[in-house]
């Protein structure tokens, strides 16, 4: 068995940063096309509406593991030659984009019909009633569920190894064969993991806790 | 010359106005015409389509038949109609719905700025005048969950207001409020009547109907039943409906 070391351990940070690069990347571009989506999916029109639901309904119909294949081999199918940083940039957007779009839609018709009359009474038109009214209350209503989805897809990085990306868990497994002690490895890196997760989902349930008393 | 006179000082007018919600036929064929400085008070069972009937006035309802103009502009479907109409138009909501995220103040300057395109200076010199006139002007930092529900609806009159609109409609504006608060909202209404403002009002508060009303309407099952000033509406109403609707009214009270 070796040593882990101060290598070993920058190793993994650099898979660490990896996954946290991963996981904001999803989240930017799954909170700009989410939000897209989330609008469409509300909005009058209803061929709009009806292309956004057949989109979450594949995304979530399947697994990401599949969605990240489909993006990496499938795009170079198409003869482009594409890294793998942005074959999974772009699977992690889809996938997020997906979800969260999902959630927000929810958290926008949560928000009471009241809101949006008094705001046609006022004469308010639909990128205002949007932006000043309703997607600033559908955020509060839809935090707990969007921190919640963050740490899924947080944990949900490490499946870029897949198509050869040394994240956490992949930089987990190499040094594991390293040293031969892999339950010390994955020990930390399963540390490492809560370390980053378990505070968002504490502060996600306090949020939803919070949010139940206001309500009541 | 008399009758374009006549026209001239009509604010709102409704011909043969029809409209169902699926099957169910919500308004039939009803005519009104509102002018300047008229105070109405719009009453009748539950159910019987007051709120359809005012809301159908700003556009938050559509017509299937009819006519409907307000100060000019026809509302014909178009987004530049509607506009327009609800420029003149304010409105006042049973449950307030005020925006809970933004302040008093910002609750009253959102609109002028956003559909006005008044600079944010004047929309808060607006608003403090409004607020001021509605007696909650200290409250103008608050948001609106830290306010009663009388101090809820006056900001939301303030709200209307600042849109400076020709007709203010109400929808009920006292029923969802305790007891020991209808009266701060009722006073900030005559205020308004007091000072020509011209009014739909949706109420069951009869005093306030003998007090400020031209005009009491009665509604019942989608039509106007009968309409007279509320001194005769109160003391000989006609029609047996109307009779056994104030019966209930003026038993509960
Ligand atoms: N969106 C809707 N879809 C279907 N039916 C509706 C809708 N809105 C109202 N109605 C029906 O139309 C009728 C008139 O409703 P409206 O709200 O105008 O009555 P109202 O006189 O204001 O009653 P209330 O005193 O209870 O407020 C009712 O029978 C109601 O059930
Ligand atoms: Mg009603």
């Amino acid at each position: 068995m070796g040593p882990i070391g101060e290598d070993q351990f920058l190793f993994l940070m650099q898979g660490l940063k990896w996954t946290v690069l991963l996981a904001i990347v999803g989240f930017i571009g799954g909170g700009i096309f989410g939000t897209l989506i989330a609008l469409l999916r509300t909005s009058k029109n209803k061929v709009a509406r009806t292309i956004t639901a057949g989109y979450i309904g594949v995304v979530q119909g399947t697994p990401l593991l599949m969605q990240l294949f489909v993006v990496y081999y499938g795009v170079a199918l198409l003869g482009i030659d594409v890294n793998a940083w942005i074959a999974v940039a772009v699977a992690f957007t889809l996938h997020a984009s997906a979800f969260l779009g999902e959630i927000w839609r929810g958290s926008i018709e949560a928000v009471p019909k009241g809101q949006t009359e008094a705001a046609n009474a006022l004469g308010l038109h639909y990128v205002s009633r949007m932006k000043d009214v309703i997607l600033p209350q559908a955020l509060k209503i839809s935090m707990p569920a969007t921190i919640g989805f963050l740490v899924q897809l947080t944990k949900g990085t490490s499946l870029a190894a897949i198509v050869g990306f040394i994240e956490l868990t992949r930089a987990g497994q190499i040094i594991s064969n390293q040293t031969y002690r892999p339950l010390l490895v994955f020990g930390i890196v399963g540390a490492i993991y809560f370390i980053i997760c378990w505070p968002l989902s504490y502060a996600g349930s306090r949020l939803e806790k919070r949010m139940a008393k206001a309500a009541r | 010359m008399l009758n374009s006179a006549k026209d001239q000082s009509k604010l709102i007018s409704l011909e043969d106005v029809q409209k169902w919600y699926g099957t169910f036929h919500a308004l039939k064929s009803i005519s009104l015409s509102v002018r300047k400085g008229e105070r109405i008070v719009l009453c009748g069972p539950s159910g019987s389509g007051k709120s359809t009937l005012i809301r159908c006035i700003n556009a938050l309802e559509t017509i299937e038949e009819g006519k409907i103009v307000v100060e000019g502009h026809v509302l014909d479907g178009t987004t530049r109609s509607i506009d327009a109409v609800r420029r003149e138009v304010g409105m006042v909501f049973q449950s307030f719905n005020l925006f809970p995220h933004i302040t008093v103040l910002q609750n009253c300057t959102l609109a002028p700025m956003r559909v006005r395109g008044v600079s944010h200076a004047d929309a808060e010199r607006l608003a403090r005048k409004y607020l001021e006139r509605v007696r909650i002007l200290d409250q103008a930092d608050k948001y609106p969950a830290q306010l009663s529900g009388g101090q809820q609806q006056r900001v939301a009159i303030a709200r209307a207001l600042c849109m400076e609109p020709k007709v203010m409609l109400f929808d009920e504006p006292t029923s969802a409020l305790d007891p020991e608060m209808v009266k701060e909202v009722l006073d900030t209404m005559i205020g308004l009547a007091r000072d020509g403002m011209t009014m739909i009002c949706v109420t069951h508060e009869m005093g306030f109907a003998r007090q400020v009303a031209d005009r009491v309407i009665f509604m019942d099952s989608g039509e106007i039943v009968e309409e007279a000033e509320p001194e005769v509406f109160f003391k000989s109403p006609e029609h047996q409906r109307t009779k056994t609707f104030l019966g209930e009214i003026l038993a509960h009270h």
